[in-house]
């Protein structure tokens, strides 16, 4: 098998693909965000539990590729205990990873065990199963945030 | 005729009748398939989504440009008449290669979606009041939806579905069942994109016409891999894509019945398709210029003409008996991989398989399988509800056409070997 293949499909990936973690139903959750790619059909819910502009919980459920199922659970390890502003800091380095020729070394350090999912970068056509839960988080932050608004105004 | 003499397949030792075509010499007729894809030998398996072009259309098409470019129908200088004379030239292919009753039948329009979308808009919609029907399958690819769904928020009237069983055959008693006083057009496709089945049309026409309701065929995918005869099917319209049949993108067919044709409304407006224009009144031009308004793709329908020359020169016969042993090939070499499942089991199948596997997404599959020069198409195959009808989110699709070999198949086969490793 050849280097790029191998840079994309690494262990953490296939591993994840497969069992993917955090892979249910959220009770009450602040809220629930489809990720639909009507290319390939991968489809997705991501469930959100924010308290105090922070995620305390998250989780998904859906069907799709290695790639889109393993980012999706990858990015739920990541993002639950952390503040909702640093939840986008992350998504916005997160798409500098997949989409940039060469991240910088901060945001490589930054990103930590994301930067497996790098490999994607060579192959244009898989960057959007790389980015569907990513786009439901920062859909889903964005509904939170202005829900929350709402609710405290 | 310089299309002529360079036509691979009449100056080799080749005898169409009986069957002695030299496949791999017919292969090197298009030059497209001997590149190199990551470094592999370039395993073309996606035929169902465009069909690469032998070096006869492509050779037409820049001759065309060279020699022969001007404006059709309009001007009376000898450049304009030979571009005319070619353009219209293909339009007799055409009516031969569906054995048409008249030329006047045969409308060029930019592809299969552009014909079902004049029929919709200028048939149809017309026609229909709230409560009648459009009957279709459920193996219908988006484009044989789409555009009926479209009238039918016009106009009031709805979309009837003929189930398929779990062999992806047309269920032809729920037909019958569905086939109504409400029924006012049944539109379905001939060959189904994403399944392989080839529909049981002459029968299904038949029972429809018993009733005296019309039909359409989407003959995208069959037009290529089958022959076509619309007189003897007796189907109201007929519609496909050159693309699909080793021609140019960009060029299509409306097949349609004179007097349907006479009696509907131009599709849309402009030069060409008049006879004469005043402010206050429009005399329309006569069939088939009525539905082609404005210059149309003239190098691509002189493209298609080659496509079509080529098409007749190997024979239906021999092309649908070289797909089947392909099908058969790769059906057999499939099926004995255990954690594949093949999606579409009709008796009567075209060369497309579409397949799931156990361990792997079908987007998955088709990466590595690229990283093996090996291209098929994965994803819905733009029939999203035939993914539903077999409860997948997405299948893998080989498709194949006659210059396919089963050198391309094991290629697959060995592809497919990676996947598992990787991922069981
Ligand atoms: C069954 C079927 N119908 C219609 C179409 C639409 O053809 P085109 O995109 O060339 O208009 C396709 C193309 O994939 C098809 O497979």
């Amino acid at each position: 098998m050849n280097e790029e293949l191998r840079a994309l499909y690494q262990e953490v990936i296939i591993d994840h693909g497969r069992h993917p973690r955090n892979f249910k139903k959220l009770e009450e959750p602040s809220c629930c965000q489809e990720g639909y790619n009507p290319l390939c059909g991968d489809r997705l819910t991501l469930y959100l539990k924010v308290d105090h502009n922070k995620i305390i919980d998250a989780s998904f459920e859906g069907v799709g590729c290695a790639i889109s199922m393993a980012s999706t659970s990858l990015m739920i390890e990541r993002i639950k205990n952390i503040p909702i502003i640093e939840a986008q800091q992350l998504f916005e380095a997160f798409h500098l990873l997949v989409t940039e020729p060469s991240p910088t070394v901060k945001t490589l350090e930054y990103l930590g065990k994301l930067t497996v999912l790098g490999g994607v970068r060579d192959f244009p056509t898989r960057i959007k199963c790389a980015t569907l839960g990513w786009h439901a988080l920062k859909a889903g932050l964005d509904n939170a945030a202005s829900e929350q608004r709402v609710s405290t105004e | 005729m310089s299309l002529i003499s360079s036509f691979p397949i009449m100056s080799s030792s080749c005898n169409p009748a009986q069957n002695t075509i030299d496949w791999t010499a017919l292969r090197s007729d298009f030059p497209l398939l001997s590149q190199q894809a990551h470094n592999k030998q370039l395993a073309y398996l996606d035929n169902a989504a465009t069909t690469q072009k032998p070096n006869a259309v492509i050779e037409a098409i820049a001759h065309y440009y060279r020699v022969d470019n001007a404006n059709v129908h309009r001007g009376v200088y000898e450049l304009s008449e030979r571009a005319t004379q070619s353009y219209e030239a293909t339009r007799n292919k055409v009516q031969n290669f569906l054995n048409a009753w008249s030329r006047e039948e045969i409308i060029f329009v930019r592809g299969a979606t552009e014909a079902i979308n004049l029929v919709a808009q200028s048939y149809a919609r017309p026609a229909l009041k709230p409560g009648d029907e459009i009957l279709i399958s459920a193996m219908e690819h988006h484009s044989n939806i789409v555009p009926w769904q479209m009238v039918c928020k016009k106009t009031g009237a709805q979309l009837a579905i003929i189930p398929i069983n779990d062999s992806a055959e047309i269920m032809l008693e729920r037909y019958q069942q569905l086939l109504n006083e409400k029924t006012r057009l049944v539109a379905v496709t001939h060959v189904s994109n994403a399944l392989g089945s080839i529909n049981p049309v002459q029968q299904m026409i038949t029972m429809a016409h018993e009733k005296e309701i019309p039909v359409l065929l989407d003959g995208a995918q069959a037009a290529a891999h089958l022959s076509v005869d619309v007189q003897a099917l007796d189907c109201d319209f007929y519609t496909f894509s050159s693309h699909k049949a080793y021609g140019p993108t960009g060029v299509g067919v409306l097949y349609g019945k004179k007097r349907h044709l006479d009696a509907m409304e131009p599709y849309q407006g402009g030069g060409d398709m008049i006879s004469s224009v005043r402010f206050e009144h429009t005399e329309y031009n006569s069939l088939p210029y009525k539905f082609e308004a404005g210059t149309p793709n003239i190098a691509g329908v002189v493209g298609f003409g080659a496509a079509l020359d080529y098409l007749s020169a190997v024979g239906f016969d021999n092309i649908v008996q070289r797909e089947q042993q392909l099908l058969d090939y790769a059906t057999l070499k499939l099926q004995a991989i255990s954690g594949l499942h093949i999606i579409g089991r009709a008796k009567n199948k075209a060369s497309i398989i579409s397949f799931v596997l156990d361990c792997a997404h079908s987007h998955d599959i088709s990466t590595i399988l690229d990283h093996q020069g090996v291209a098929i198409r994965a994803g819905h195959h733009c029939a999203m509800p035939v993914m539903e009808r077999f409860n997948v989110p997405a299948t893998a699709r080989a498709s194949m056409a006659f210059y396919n070999n089963e050198a391309d198949i094991d290629q697959l086969v060995r592809g497919l070997a990676q996947v598992f490793k990787l991922f069981s």
